[in-house]
């Protein structure tokens, strides 16, 4: 890669400066901390003249979604952003952008969601609306979600698709954080994104209805379109991560990527930001001649089942970090890959480990414990606290 | 990879010092990070920022644990924040101070390298902002990142005057702790 090209810079502005090259026509937002910065400073690229861009202050997030849906039904291109509350607020819209087939994408800066008022990272947030029938990405670090932010236009408007999607950035740990990082020019990001011309938008000389009433007779048909649209995105995906790849230097090989996988016992599967420290904590157990490996889930929805389980196979062990849980069951990557293990042909043990909630940061030496905490699962051959808390305060 | 932790006080621009020392760290050909401790910023208050730097790219996200650098901007906050905690014993701590090292009630093996930044901000840019400073401080007393590239990044930062004088200052502090 060209060194010229990269600039140390804050997540939020990485992506901002990411999302100004794929030229949206609407832009419509409300702050909520730690997504601010993002629009923010694309509000000041607008202002400047520097983006071409409608942008809409509206007066809550539920009216940010509600502005992009009527401007993207129009066959413009879309951006918002938002965090926690702000994509509560949200949720009634969200399954509006996805069931009329309209390729917003938002950045959603990871956030916990209170009581208490908390305002620092976890998956609680995008995890809670996973069967909204948005995309979901999540990024290990700021290079990875400016490279997603371009990605995911390219991937939402495909007519295969055709969904929104949600690229998840962890709060403070990415946004807040400054490292060098790569932009794409406009006319990279030009030749790899072309212009967004859906075949059915609002037009006033070529009147269509969009969200008329979907009667028992019609909805089940939505509904499996929709479903057979993610199930596309499985397709679609990798070959788009692969046309980025070879147009802009950076390797994104799949729904998952494989660390270390190949002759490991141990396997470990995370998601966002927290795969930095688990690749580094990987390398240190491996000098230790632990076989210890390590899955990071790129795409979450949809869900990538097969390349889990192919990746898994051999490990005796595997545990699952999850920075949200679902109260009463299960922290959401883990739920999810136990319903895919159950049809295959593994049976590899499982544990879950729940970390890092409302920003509860995770060092190095946690995620040595959980190693060790899944390694001696594997050797004692059955898991006896399956779902544990990970630097628990003692009572 | 090297660690950095800096101490300071809401308003004496601790992060701001903080991102200044990975875009010079950058501008040295090195991989570098920085962020804040994450924390609900008032003025006055006492805060952290932290940074990494090293020849290979930084993958680590956790807060900093066990720093071979610590900066403290404001003298004030020893003995009421730790200021010491986890340091590496052949590490090097750089304080702002008026006073002499051994007045300081400092518990470590690191070694510690005083200077009057206060003074020093107070004389050259007029107000009592010691964030460059130190960073000038940190580049002659580690070696770990050039005192051309700080200034380089400082004057691109702060275009113009304030910038030149922020340089200026880079340059002094550099200078007194023998760099």
């Amino acid at each position: 890669m060209k060194r010229e090209n990269r600039e140390v810079m804050e997540g939020s502005h990485a992506v901002a400066h990411a999302v100004k090259n794929c030229s949206p026509d609407v832009i419509a937002a409300y702050p909520i901390t730690p997504q601010t910065h993002i629009v923010e400073k694309l509000s000041q690229f607008v202002a400047d003249g520097e983006l071409k861009s409608e942008y809409l202050k509206v007066e809550s997030e539920f009216s940010a979604m509600s502005a992009c849906v009527g401007a993207s039904a129009t066959g413009t291109r879309t951006f918002t952003a938002t965090s926690s509350q702000g994509l509560i607020l949200m949720d009634e819209v969200l399954y509006n952008a996805s069931g009329l087939r309209l390729p917003i994408v938002m950045v959603v800066a990871n956030r916990a969601v209170g009581a208490p008022i908390n305002i620092w990272n976890d998956h609680s947030d995008s995890m809670g609306v996973r069967d909204s029938g948005w995309i979901q990405l999540y990024a290990e670090s700021n290079q990875e979600v400016l490279d997603m932010a371009i990605q995911s236009y390219k991937i939402a408007e495909n007519d295969d698709v055709r969904l929104p999607a949600m690229v998840c950035m962890d709060g403070f740990i990415l946004t807040h954080t400054y490292e060098p990082v790569s932009i794409p020019t406009k006319e990279e990001v030009s030749d790899f994104l072309p212009e967004f011309d859906p075949e059915h938008k609002l037009d006033p000389e070529d009147p269509k209805s969009f969200g008329t009433v979907g009667f028992p007779g019609d909805f089940m048909e939505f509904k499996y379109q929709q479903h057979e649209a993610m199930q596309n995105a499985k397709e679609v995906i990798p070959e788009v991560f692969k046309e980025y790849s070879e147009k802009m230097g950076r390797e994104y090989n799949g729904l998952i990527e494989e660390y270390k996988t190949e002759d490991a016992d141990v396997i470990l599967i995370s998601l966002g930001s927290v795969i930095g420290t688990l690749k580094d904590t990987v390398d240190d157990l491996r000098n230790e001649g632990e076989k210890v490996g390590l899955i990071k889930v790129r795409v979450f929805r949809p869900f990538p089942e097969k390349q889990l389980i192919d990746a898994i196979e051999g490990a005796r062990a595997v545990g699952v970090l999850d920075k949200n849980i679902s109260l009463g069951n299960k922290g959401a990557l883990y739920s999810e890959l136990l319903d895919s293990l159950y049809n295959s042909d593994i049976t590899p043990l499982t544990i879950n480990f729940i970390a890092g909630l409302g920003g509860r940061d995770i060092p190095e030496s946690s995620a040595k414990k959980m190693y060790e905490k899944t390694k001696d699962v594997a050797e004692r051959g059955y898991v006896e606290d399956e779902i544990k808390f990970v630097d628990l305060k003692e009572a | 990879m090297e660690e950095i932790r800096i101490h300071g006080r809401g308003g004496q621009g601790s992060v701001t010092a903080a991102e200044l020392l990975a875009e010079a760290a950058f501008e040295d050909g090195l991989e570098a990070q920085a962020f804040p401790a994450f924390g609900v910023e008032r003025r006055g208050a006492p805060v952290r920022a932290f940074a990494r730097i090293s020849d290979t790219k930084i993958r680590l996200r956790s807060q900093v644990y066990e720093p071979t650098y610590v900066i403290v901007q404001d003298a004030t906050l020893l003995g009421t924040v730790d200021v010491e905690e986890g340091i590496k014993s052949d590490g090097k701590m750089i304080v702002n101070t008026s006073r002499d090292q051994s007045q300081l009630d400092i518990d470590t093996e690191a070694e510690i390298i005083t200077l009057d930044a206060t003074k020093l901000a107070l004389d050259i840019l007029g107000k009592p902002i010691m964030n460059t400073a130190l960073l000038g401080a940190f580049s002659g007393a580690t070696g770990e990142v050039s005192v051309e590239a700080m200034k380089k990044r400082v004057k691109k930062r702060f275009p113009g005057e304030l910038g030149e004088k922020n340089a200026k200052v880079m340059e002094k502090a550099n200078k007194i702790v023998g760099g």
